[in-house]
This record gives C-alpha cells, sequence and structure tokens, in this order.
C-alpha cells in the first residue's frame, strides 16, 4: 500500500522547520523541499527555492508543474537543468505536476513546454547558478570571474585546490533569493535578467540521453497513475447514459444486491455511479445497474453526410482569419480558370491504450486527487467547481496516465471520482471501461474544408481562399466536462478552437485567406459526440486539404509536387530546406503526377507535403502501394524531415518524430469514429481500428538541427504531413484523388471508379 | 470467499477472491503486481498479457479460477531496474517505448515468442506483436528492441 502524501506545507507547518526531507512515492524522489508561497498558498514563482533545492550530497531537485506523458519531455527539461547548473545529468531530479508544490507553468499542451517552460526553467536555473557562484567567490576568496563549474564543483581557475561544491554551498539550506517572475502559466517570464550559457558551450543539451523514465516502464516499478493505492480506498465505476441530455428516470437497486462487496450506488443530478470493495464489484454492479434513462431530447447528424452538411449550413460563432490579404475575391475572379475543391475529415479518437483512471480522497471541504491530468491546475479549477469549493483547497497530484495526445486535457476522471469520494466518504478510485473511453473521451472534431485558388501557368499562386469548418471544443480549458454536466453546470462559450494552421500559409500568396470557421455544436446542450484538442489540432485535416489542393494544381499543370512547393514559398529558408531535405533523402525524382502506369495489379505512387506547427517545420514524403482491384493501401516507406530549432534530446525528437508519423499514417488509413443519431457507435478497438505491427511503413528521419535557434516542440508536427503525402501518393499511384479520409480500400476504389 | 491457490513468478500465493474475477485484477489489486495493465478487458489490446506454462494470455478475460496451480509470469518476474532481463534491457538499449502502458503486452509476448522461437524472422516478429497495440507508434523501435533481445543484429 501506498501511503498519503504530505504536502511541503503541511510538513513546514507540523515541522516548523525551514529545511525538510520527506519521502514521496517513491525513493528516486526523495528531495529537500524549500518553498516560499503567495497569499493564495500557491508556490510563489519569484523565489529561487520555489524552483530547485540541492541537497548536501548534490542532488538537485527541480519543480515543475509540467508534466511527462510519454513524450521524454521531462528528461529533455532536466538536461536544460544539468546544462545550466552544470551538474551531472544523473543528478537532476524532476518533481512535477504537484499543485501543491510546483509554480503552474501551463498545461503540457500544444507542443510548448520545450519552446515556453524550457526557457523559464533554464533562467530559474541559471540564477541558481549565479547565486550559487556568487556565494562561492565569498567562500574561495576569488572573484567570481575566476570560477568555473564542472560536476557541480565550483573550483578557482588555475587553482585546482580551491573548490566548494554545491552540496557544500547550499545543500539542505534555502537560497532566500528573489528572483524576477512576471506573467502567468506559459507566458511567464522568470529571470530574463540573468545571463544563461551561451548555446556553443553546451555539453549535455543537444547530445541524445536515455530517457529517465524507461527503466522503470519496462519492469512494471514505473509509478502510473493506475497503480496508486490508498489506506481505505473503494473502487468506483460511472453508469454513463446512452446519450448525455438523457437523466435516470428510475434505478433499479435490487438489480445489483447479488453482487457482494457493492458499497454504494449514488446519483446526484444525472450522473449515476457505484462503489465496490473491490474493482471487480464494482465493474460487475455498474454493468449489472438496471438504470432506466429518459429518452434523449435531441438528435445528432445520424451520418457523415448529414454531419459535413450540417457544418456547411450552419452559421459559424466564430471566425478566425489566420491570413487575410491581399484582394482574393477579385484575384479569383479576373482568373479564367479557378481551382475548386472541398475535403472531409471524420472525428478521430485519441485513443489513450489505457482508459481514463483518477483517484480521489474528498473530505469535508478538501479534496486531494491523484490524476494523470495534462494540467494539474487545471484539473484542480475544474474540481473546486465541481465540488463548490475554494480551488486553493484542491490539491493535484499528478501521475503519468497511458499516452494521451490531448485526451488529458480534460480530466473526466477526476470528477467522477470526486464526486464518488464525496458522496462515500473515502477514497475512490475509478477507471474508465473501454466502452466509456472510446464513447465518451471528447473527440477531435469533423473537418469541411473548402479550397479556391487561381494560379499562374508556372504554378505560382496568384490567390488562394481556403475555409475551415469544424466544432470548437465542448470539451476543453476550463469547460465543464461531463459529471460537471450532468450536475448541471453549464459551459460560459461555445467551446475552444480547434485551431487554424496547415491551411496554406506557409506558401507566400500575394492574396491570400485562410478562415477557421467553428460551427456550433450543441452549446451549451452536451451530447455524446464531445470534442476537444486532438494532437495537432485540426492541422492533420488542414493539411491533408490544402496540400492535396496544391498537388491537384500541380497534377493539373503537369508540374513536379516538389516544384510547385518550392515556387510559392518564396524566402522562407526553414520550409525550403526542411522540404528539400525530405525530398533528398525520398530520392524524389521531377516528373508531374500520376506516375505512368504499370503493367501489374500493384500501383506505386509517392507524395510530399509541408507542414508548420507552433514554428517547428515538418516535411513527408510517403511511398505507397495500391492494389488496384481492391483499392486497398499499403504505406511503404515514408521520409520525414523535422525542424525543432534547437534540438535538446535528439533521440527524444527522433522517438517522437516516429511515434507522430506512425500515429499520423494510422489516423490516415484506418481511422474514423463512426456514430448514429444518438452517439458514438466505434466503442472498441474492433469498431475503431488502429495501425498494428505488420502494416508498420519503413521510416527515415531526417533531423535538422538549428543550434541558432531557440528550441521548439516536437510533440504534434509529425502527425500532420503524413495523411496528405498519403493521399497525394495515393494520387500519383492510380490518378484517383482522394478529397475524404480516411484511406479506406473501398474509399480508395470509389475514387478509382469515379476517376474512370 | 474461496481461497485461491496461484504460482506467480515462482512463488505461492494464496487469494481471497471469487473464482470469477479475471486474473489481471487479482495480480494488480490483490498481488500489487503492476506489470500487466488494464486496456480493454475484451482481449483487444494486450496490455494485460501475462505468461501461463510460458504461453502468452490475456489476463484481462482469463478468469484467475482457471488458472489455479499453472505458472503465471508477470513482468516483474522478468527483472527489476537493478537486474534487467535482457529483454527489458533490449528495450531500453533501443529506448522503445514512449508512455510504456502498452509495454508490459510487448516484452510478454516476445518473451514467449523467443522462448519458442529464439531467432525470429521480421515478419515472424510482426506476427507475433500484431494483437499487442501501441497506440504512440513506438513500433519501429520495439521490432529492433525485439531483434536485439534475439541477439541478432538489429
Amino acid at each position: 500500500m501506498k501511503s498519503l502524501e504530505i504536502t511541503r506545507r503541511q510538513f513546514l507547518k507540523t515541522t516548523g522547520a525551514l529545511v525538510v526531507s520527506f519521502n514521496l512515492l517513491s525513493p528516486a524522489r526523495k528531495a529537500v523541499a524549500q518553498f516560499a508561497t503567495l497569499p493564495s498558498g500557491d508556490i510563489d514563482p519569484t523565489s529561487l527555492d520555489s524552483w530547485l533545492a540541492i541537497t548536501p550530497d548534490g542532488l538537485v531537485t527541480f519543480y515543475t508543474s509540467k508534466v511527462e506523458l510519454g513524450t521524454g519531455t521531462i528528461t529533455a527539461l532536466a538536461q536544460i537543468v544539468a546544462e545550466e547548473l552544470d551538474v551531472p545529468f544523473d543528478k537532476i531530479k524532476m518533481d512535477s505536476g504537484d499543485t501543491s508544490r510546483t509554480i503552474e507553468q501551463g498545461s503540457t499542451v500544444g507542443s510548448r513546454t520545450i519552446e515556453r517552460a524550457g526557457p523559464q526553467i533554464r533562467q530559474a536555473a541559471a540564477a541558481a547558478r549565479q547565486e550559487l557562484l556568487k556565494r562561492a567567490a565569498n567562500q574561495l576568496n576569488a572573484p567570481i570571474e575566476k570560477l568555473t563549474v564542472a560536476n557541480g564543483v565550483v573550483s578557482v581557475a588555475g587553482q585546482g585546490s580551491k573548490k566548494i561544491s554545491y552540496g557544500q554551498l547550499i545543500g539542505g539550506k534555502k537560497f532566500n533569493t528573489r528572483i524576477t517572475a512576471t506573467g502567468t502559466g506559459w507566458d511567464m517570464k522568470v529571470a530574463p535578467e540573468v545571463k544563461a550559457k551561451n548555446p556553443k558551450d553546451y555539453k549535455v543539451v543537444g547530445k541524445a540521453v536515455n530517457r529517465t523514465d524507461l527503466p522503470a516502464k519496462v519492469t512494471g516499478e514505473h509509478d502510473y497513475i493506475h497503480n496508486v493505492r490508498l489506506p481505505g480506498m473503494l473502487h468506483g465505476r460511472v453508469v454513463r447514459p446512452p446519450v448525455i441530455n438523457t437523466e435516470p428516470l428510475e434505478i433499479d437497486q435490487d438489480s445489483v444486491r447479488g453482487i457482494p462487496g457493492v458499497v454504494m450506488i449514488v446519483r446526484e443530478g444525472k450522473f449515476v455511479g457505484v462503489v465496490a470493495k473491490t474493482e471487480w464489484a464494482a465493474i460487475k454492479a455498474a454493468q449489472a445497474l438496471k438504470v432506466t434513462w429518459t429518452k434523449p431530447t435531441s438528435k445528432v447528424p445520424a451520418t457523415p453526410d448529414e454531419m459535413y452538411k450540417y457544418l456547411r449550413s450552419t452559421k459559424p460563432v466564430r471566425s478566425q482569419k489566420a491570413i487575410d490579404k491581399g484582394d482574393v475575391a477579385g484575384s479569383l475572379s479576373k482568373s479564367k480558370k479557378i481551382y475548386q475543391a472541398s475535403y472531409r475529415w471524420p472525428f478521430q479518437m485519441h485513443g489513450m491504450i489505457g482508459p481514463s483512471c483518477s483517484i480521489a480522497d474528498v473530505k469535508g471541504d478538501k479534496a486531494t486527487i491523484w490524476s494523470g491530468s495534462q494540467g494539474p491546475f487545471r484539473t484542480r479549477g475544474t474540481v473546486a467547481s465541481l465540488l463548490k469549493i475554494p480551488e486553493q483547497n484542491v490539491r493535484v497530484i499528478y501521475h503519468e496516465a497511458s499516452g494521451s495526445y490531448g485526451r488529458m486535457s480534460t480530466d473526466d476522471g477526476a470528477e467522477d471520482a470526486a464526486l464518488l469520494s464525496r458522496a462515500v466518504g473515502a477514497p475512490v478510485r475509478v477507471q474508465w471501461s473501454r466502452h466509456d473511453e472510446h464513447g465518451w473521451e471528447p473527440k477531435g472534431p469533423a473537418q469541411l474544408d473548402e479550397a479556391k485558388a487561381a494560379v499562374e501557368s508556372d504554378g505560382r499562386l496568384l490567390a488562394w481562399d481556403f475555409a475551415d469548418y469544424s466544432q470548437p471544443w465542448t470539451a476543453s480549458g476550463s469547460t465543464p466536462l461531463l459529471a460537471s454536466r450532468q450536475l448541471g453546470l453549464t459551459p460560459k462559450n461555445p467551446g475552444g478552437s480547434n485551431g487554424t494552421q496547415s491551411g496554406g500559409e506557409i506558401y507566400s500568396v500575394a492574396n491570400q485567406k485562410i478562415v477557421a470557421e467553428l460551427i456550433n455544436w450543441h452549446f451549451p446542450e452536451p451530447i455524446p459526440l464531445r470534442t476537444s484538442n486532438l494532437r495537432a489540432p485540426g492541422d492533420v485535416a488542414r493539411c491533408f486539404a490544402s496540400e492535396g489542393f496544391l498537388d491537384e494544381i500541380a497534377a493539373d499543370l503537369k508540374i513536379d509536387a516538389l516544384e510547385i512547393r518550392l515556387k510559392n514559398l518564396t524566402g522562407n529558408q526553414r520550409a525550403i530546406e526542411c522540404l528539400q531535405a525530405a525530398a533528398e533523402k525520398a530520392n524524389w525524382q521531377k516528373r508531374p503526377s500520376p506516375a505512368p502506369a504499370g503493367s501489374g495489379n500493384i500501383a506505386q505512387g509517392r507524395g510530399i507535403a509541408l507542414t508548420q506547427r507552433a514554428r517547428t517545420y515538418v516535411a513527408a514524403v510517403a511511398e505507397v502501394e495500391v492494389n488496384n482491384s481492391t483499392g486497398e493501401v499499403a504505406v511503404k516507406r515514408i521520409v520525414c524531415s523535422h525542424d525543432c530549432g534547437l534540438m535538446i534530446n535528439p533521440d527524444g525528437v527522433k522517438n517522437q518524430v516516429e511515434g507522430n508519423i506512425i500515429q499520423g499514417v494510422s489516423r490516415a488509413l484506418y481511422e474514423e469514429v463512426t456514430y448514429d443519431g444518438n452517439g458514438v457507435t466505434s466503442l472498441d478497438w474492433g469498431t475503431y481500428p488502429i495501425l498494428r505491427f505488420p502494416d508498420v511503413p519503413e521510416l527515415e528521419i531526417v533531423l535538422i538541427n538549428r543550434p541558432e535557434m531557440q528550441p521548439l516542440g516536437a510533440g504534434e508536427g509529425a502527425t500532420i504531413p503524413p495523411a496528405a503525402a498519403i493521399a497525394n501518393a495515393i494520387f500519383d499511384a492510380v490518378g484517383a484523388r482522394l478529397r475524404e479520409g480516411p484511406f479506406t480500400a473501398k474509399r480508395v476504389l470509389a475514387a478509382m471508379q469515379k476517376k474512370v | 470467499m474461496p481461497k485461491i491457490s496461484l504460482r506467480v513468478n515462482g512463488k505461492a500465493r494464496v487469494v481471497d477472491t471469487e473464482s470469477d474475477v479475471p486474473l489481471l485484477y487479482v495480480l494488480r489489486n490483490d498481488l500489487e503486481l503492476n506489470g500487466p495493465k488494464f486496456g480493454c478487458g475484451m482481449a483487444q489490446c494486450g496490455a494485460c498479457t501475462v505468461l501461463m506454462d510460458g504461453n502468452a494470455i490475456r489476463s484481462c478475460v482469463t478468469p484467475v479460477g482457471a488458472v489455479q496451480d499453472k505458472p503465471i509470469t508477470t513482468l516483474e518476474g522478468l527483472g527489476t531496474t537493478q537486474k534487467l532481463h535482457k529483454i527489458q534491457q533490449a528495450f531500453v538499449d533501443e529506448q522503445a517505448a514512449q508512455c510504456g502502458y502498452c509495454i508490459n503486452g510487448m516484452i510478454m509476448t516476445t518473451k514467449a515468442l523467443l522462448d519458442k522461437a529464439p531467432k525470429p524472422t521480421d515478419m515472424e516478429i510482426k506476427r507475433a506483436l500484431d494483437g499487442n497495440l501501441c497506440r504512440c507508434g513506438t513500433h519501429i523501435r520495439i521490432l529492433r528492441a525485439v531483434k536485439r533481445a534475439s541477439g541478432q543484429k538489429v
């Protein structure tokens, strides 16, 4: 059994000591905790002690609200700390995601951790180094300029014997040093007055290191959220309705009477759950509980055709202009020939392999939540709203969940566990069933993209008009989540934006308009096809549309697909180099598409696509084989070039790029959430297939390092271009244009027949 | 409640549990073995894989009553971070995990494979892992790790 953790604050109060040692869940996380708090009780970012602590033996614990989602970001952040402090990498421990002892640096989302939290952490570490050098100068009676640091030991240049370690300087003591910190979340600017290392001197940053989390992950010792066990903990399961806007008319308590260990049936508003002594009893009770639900009060469009019609015919609640320059309408009207096409992309799932799991212990007006949330502070807020208690009374303790790709931005499980714990008066662990996770996870929205263009005969774009129609995220940020909505909390706005990038803005066009239209999605009425941020939100569909459209134009003009892109990338050097790197690695041969028809039943094709997300550039070349008689597509190889500025951990970047590509290929070939008028019908891995081992393509990655640039994110970008590159490769192979994903055999065959 | 006798990772264990409870919940909740994971409860994803008599089985759909006195091996039965099993070492060497939630199934399925076919071909490896889902897309590295664990050139 794991024991309850003690907050830094509580511990200090009880011991009255300035410096305390305490045991966290694992010995590896043993640390010295020193901190300063704001009047609110939150950790004060202007105190150096809030960021890090150093033990007498030189172990550095660095506190961050950023969390490891399986992307390796915590390893990279630890490299930044090690680099700035000149401490060996294995002496850095990252203590992550506990709202009672970390500074809110924003949720771990949107490829922004390395880009935004990286500099915050670098500057805090640099401030600590500066302070340590100041103290060392005093102790060693030498000017600061003469001091050097290696392996956490400060020495005087030329005088090997004059040295002192960080442990000796500060070990177990507080810095009591103020630094500046302005702004909040990922916009916080930390200690800009401190000069950090020159990247030319980097020894740890930029070197491939093994991820710190992997050894425990391959042995079962890793501290996943699913493994948290508390004394007296009960197990809960939620009984979800067939659709959300129904309520329980009647609950038949007798239906679970034969199941030993059932402790309580909980109903609050429209929320129904069971609590039992064992997990299996909770599962059986949730399955057996007979609930009569009211009839749904509304329907969702029952087919993709109805859905796309809805997207196109409904007035947007918000129009976001990514670009609006020149005179697009005028330019199009003057052109002899206008290209025009529309593209459709289905709802897709995050598809966590381990479903939502959370543990809550609600006592009176205080709550402790153990959660795999991508935003522990966000979860703190939503749970506080749900329980109607002050935010400061909620402590969220992060433990890594299954990889979530945006899904854990919306921490539904925490709300479920909180309600059940409050009802039963004991800690409750909730884990969703596969059926519930597939059915109720918020999906990446469906998208309809319409493009128009006018082009010079040499392929230079004269006018580009691109419109993306999709739903806002009904579950995102601080919007009330599933259980909250079942209790009657209503959202204050239609929801977050599904992004605006990858609509062709990478190309330089004199007359260019790119708009993302958000179509109201049952606001404020909650429905089963909830929506939220799915990895590289909206970009996969927009890239598929815009890069497919450009390919259509190139094919019509009989221009090589690489050439038409290079023609329109005026002055964008990173984009040009990225595209060329992929083409070169793929041995791209200049010719128009489609490829000359071969004689066999298997047609081969190649396609290229380019994108940019959060200033990271990615290009992909796909090589496919299409079966002429069945329409079946095999992706044989993806060549991908990736430029995320200065790379912190090149092997970590590569791992991310590979994963993104595989997920992108899976989304392109197989993934489509099915639904009827009442809700989701893809409720398991049989009805929502994803890519499996026999279908894994060969991958070739070109990592472009830019030491002169700031580091940028690698968590999403490479998910984006595979779908576009594959669609373009299918066209190259068989001359049939895919304007809707995923590229199932049926859809490809239909496109091939339409062509003829 | 009936007492069920198990042999897990070479040790005799007795648990008080109904015999219809899937082995996964007994391993995780009664024996606190966290290697096997709950993924689907329907034998679709492989996260819960353990070995019974050396064969990879899905513990999420195997009633505990059906495995009494049969040798069960979980991920914990292979190695620890202090002393990694060669398959685990190969996964670390290839950095073959991201979130790691599926990795239990990958390693246990690999163990069953290599015990029967010490030098599997690429296609044999892919077929063996066909029923194991990875959502992070670590497939290429996992394939390399299996190859490495079998002592073949990666």
